[in-house]
């Protein structure tokens, strides 16, 4: 029987369970992607950020693993050995160059390692001193960066949850302190603090580090958390507004669950990429006090301190300048390319 | 002047006195904690005499009166004398070295500025030509390399390889490395600053309706785009200026020129504590004022920007 194309008559098969088939249709093809994989994603995409991040990859490893195998090490000097004259053959010699009582192993047929980037007026291999020193600038970098963000993030958040007078207080000082002229501030606190700091620590396990080191570490802490504050400060203020917060309270949500679920989520970006650019930032205030003899202790190079000890042979020994200042160059700029494409792979604001 | 232009107005300038006395007092502490005394190094003093300079310099007063004399000295910009230098005036140093850095400091900014702006401006109105790419890379270069390096380079390349001027700043056109040394990180900094913000500008709808009206190119870059595009390199002025003050610290040690940078290195080296503590309060009001007129200046030509 033909059926009237107007019939409201219930068809039967309409309430039938749906097939297989059906319901594979209905399922998502792809699996569902968190925020992190989607950045990820971003991230390797983006060229100059993964050259960035294979650059300081490579720097990294190769300066914690190169001290281990390499056969000199950064403060001996090699002209000087227990019971024998000082050779002074071994100062100041050209990449590649080797010395009288090395010259004399090669023509009896014996090996000698060769000094690649030769050495310095002291007879310590060059090539290992800069190594070396790419790990200690990584190193001060890196825990200043930490230093910063645990202090910032403390102070930030105390100011942004406590409100009121706290936060007014907090507040304050941090606005003073952004004023204030913070090479100037580093310069000083850098000078005094190296000969306040050296009698306390001495015999400490923090005197192995160094009273300068630690001294740049004491002023990072006082003086570089502002920022990481007052940028922690507003976004929980700002978060705590949001609409979906105030969703998640409407559901029964308790302050566990928010704070794991959508505060820290929402800030977790802003305070990864702001530490990640604070590093090359560190790197380049410890080689400006290096450079200007505030730096790390003798005989623990820094690049900044080789380039500065550097600038009394610049005439001869040219090089000696040249390569950490590429080194420390090269870091700076892939540090500073990869922060910028991890924050447009990261800030979702910057999506939209 | 709107009254709440005037009160932001006001504020800043509270929070700028409120800064200048806070570095005095920091660095008048900080000086004070430094152990030993600053004649330590004097040969064989003998307690009377080691008296008799501590009564000449004051240092036998209690702590907090030794604070207010120095604050007061301070606003009228005496230091006291030098401890290392005999017989001068920290206040003279300072004069003495201003002269040079000044010129040094005015002309790099004066380059930075223009050059930067000049720059920005020709990459955001000819994007992604090659002429854009090759200031991006080039800018993106210099703002990663710290100013030593680059004053050091420039040294061996154009003093020590090429001989084309003198490695010596006080000799005849010797500041002209340290002027390029100075300027080339602000310049590049401006010049991307310019540019995205020439770029933010050239997309806005006020340039569209000048063009619809048929302004002419010139008058839509010069009258619209730049004038509204230089707002944010206003801002830049302070820290600007803080670069040009810390990286002269550097690039005067570097090309020997006898400017305040230098004094106040030496100073350091040397623990002339009197001459430390002159050098830093005068280069950090110097930074702070100018810090407060880059803000001021800000709100002023641009009376929608709240900057609370």
């Amino acid at each position: 029987m033909a059926e009237n194309p107007l019939s409201m008559h219930v068809k039967m098969e309409d309430f039938l369970p749906a097939s297989e088939e059906e319901k594979a249709y209905m399922v998502q093809m792809r699996p569902s992607s968190t925020f992190f994989k989607d950045g990820c994603k971003r991230l390797f995409r983006n060229k100059v950020a993964f050259i960035s991040l294979i650059v300081i990859v490579l720097i990294t490893v190769g300066s914690i693993v190169i001290p281990m195998i390499w056969p000199y090490s950064y403060e001996t000097q090699l002209g000087v050995q227990p019971g024998r004259p000082v050779d002074a053959s071994f100062n100041n010699l050209a990449p590649m160059e080797y010395s009288r009582s090395e010259q004399a192993i090669i023509a009896e047929g014996g090996k000698v390692f060769p000094h690649l980037f030769g050495t310095d007026a002291a007879g310590r291999d060059y090539f290992i001193r800069v190594v070396y020193g790419t790990r200690i600038s990584l190193a001060v970098g890196f825990f200043a960066s930490v230093i910063v963000l645990v202090v910032g993030m403390t102070l930030g958040s105390i100011a942004g949850f406590m409100g009121g007078r706290v936060d007014l207080f907090i507040m304050r000082i941090v606005d003073i302190i952004y004023s204030l002229p913070d090479m100037l501030m580093v310069i000083l606190l850098a000078a005094v603090m190296r000969e306040t700091l050296a009698p306390v620590i001495d015999g400490t396990v923090l005197a192995r580090i160094g009273s300068n080191i630690i001294s740049l570490f004491v002023i990072f802490a006082l003086l570089y958390w502002c920022s990481m504050a007052r940028l922690i400060r507003g976004q929980i203020l700002s978060l705590r507004e949001q609409e979906y917060v105030l969703a998640a309270q409407a559901t029964g949500a308790g302050a566990k669950w928010i704070i794991t679920k959508h505060l820290i989520p929402n800030c977790i970006s802003v305070i990864i990429i702001s530490t990640a650019l604070q590093i090359p930032s560190a790197i380049f205030t410890e080689s400006f006090l290096s450079f200007l003899g505030l730096g790390v202790n003798a005989p623990m190079p820094s690049l900044g301190s080789l380039a500065s000890d550097a600038l009394n042979g610049i005439t001869s020994y040219g090089y000696r300048l040249v390569i950490p200042a590429i080194v420390i160059s090269l870091i700076v700029l892939s540090l500073n390319l990869f922060g910028d494409g991890l924050r447009d792979a990261f800030d979702p604001k910057l999506n939209q | 002047m709107d009254s709440k232009t005037l009160r932001y107005i006001i504020k800043r300038i509270l929070l700028a006195i409120v800064t200048l006395w806070a570095v005095i007092t920091i660095t008048f502490f900080v000086m004070k904690a430094v152990p030993g005394d600053p004649f330590a190094s004097e040969k064989a003093v003998t307690p009377a005499a080691k008296a008799a300079l501590e009564a000449k310099y004051g240092l036998d007063k209690p702590l907090f009166q030794q604070y207010l004399s120095y604050l007061n000295g301070a606003l009228h910009f005496d230091f006291g004398p030098s401890l290392k230098l005999r017989g001068r005036q920290v206040t003279d140093i300072i004069v003495d070295g201003m002269k040079t850095s000044a010129k040094l400091g005015i002309i790099a900014l004066i380059i930075a500025t223009v050059t930067g702006i000049l720059l920005g401006a020709v990459a955001a109105l000819k994007r992604n030509s090659i002429f854009d790419k090759i200031i991006m890379v080039i800018t993106t270069a210099f703002v990663s390399m710290p100013s030593f390096i680059m004053g050091t380079l420039l040294l061996m390349l154009f003093s020590i390889t090429l001989h084309i001027v003198p490695a010596n700043g006080a000799a005849k056109g010797g500041l002209i490395l340290p002027v390029i040394t100075l300027s080339l990180y602000p310049m590049s900094y401006i010049t991307r600053l310019t540019r995205s913000s020439m770029l933010d500008v050239l997309g806005q709808d006020y340039i569209r309706t000048a063009k619809a009206k048929g302004v002419s190119e010139r008058n839509i870059i010069l009258k619209h785009a730049l004038k509204n595009s230089l707002i944010p390199v206003i801002t830049y002025f302070g820290p600007e200026l803080a670069y040009i003050v810390t990286g002269s610290l550097v690039v005067e040690q570097i090309f020997a020129v006898p400017g305040i940078g230098r004094a106040f290195v030496s100073s350091i080296t040397g623990r002339d504590y009197t001459l430390i503590m002159g050098t830093t309060v005068v280069l950090a009001s110097l930074i702070v004022i100018m810090n407060l007129v880059s803000d001021i200046m800000y709100k002023v030509v641009d009376p929608r920007i709240n900057l609370e």
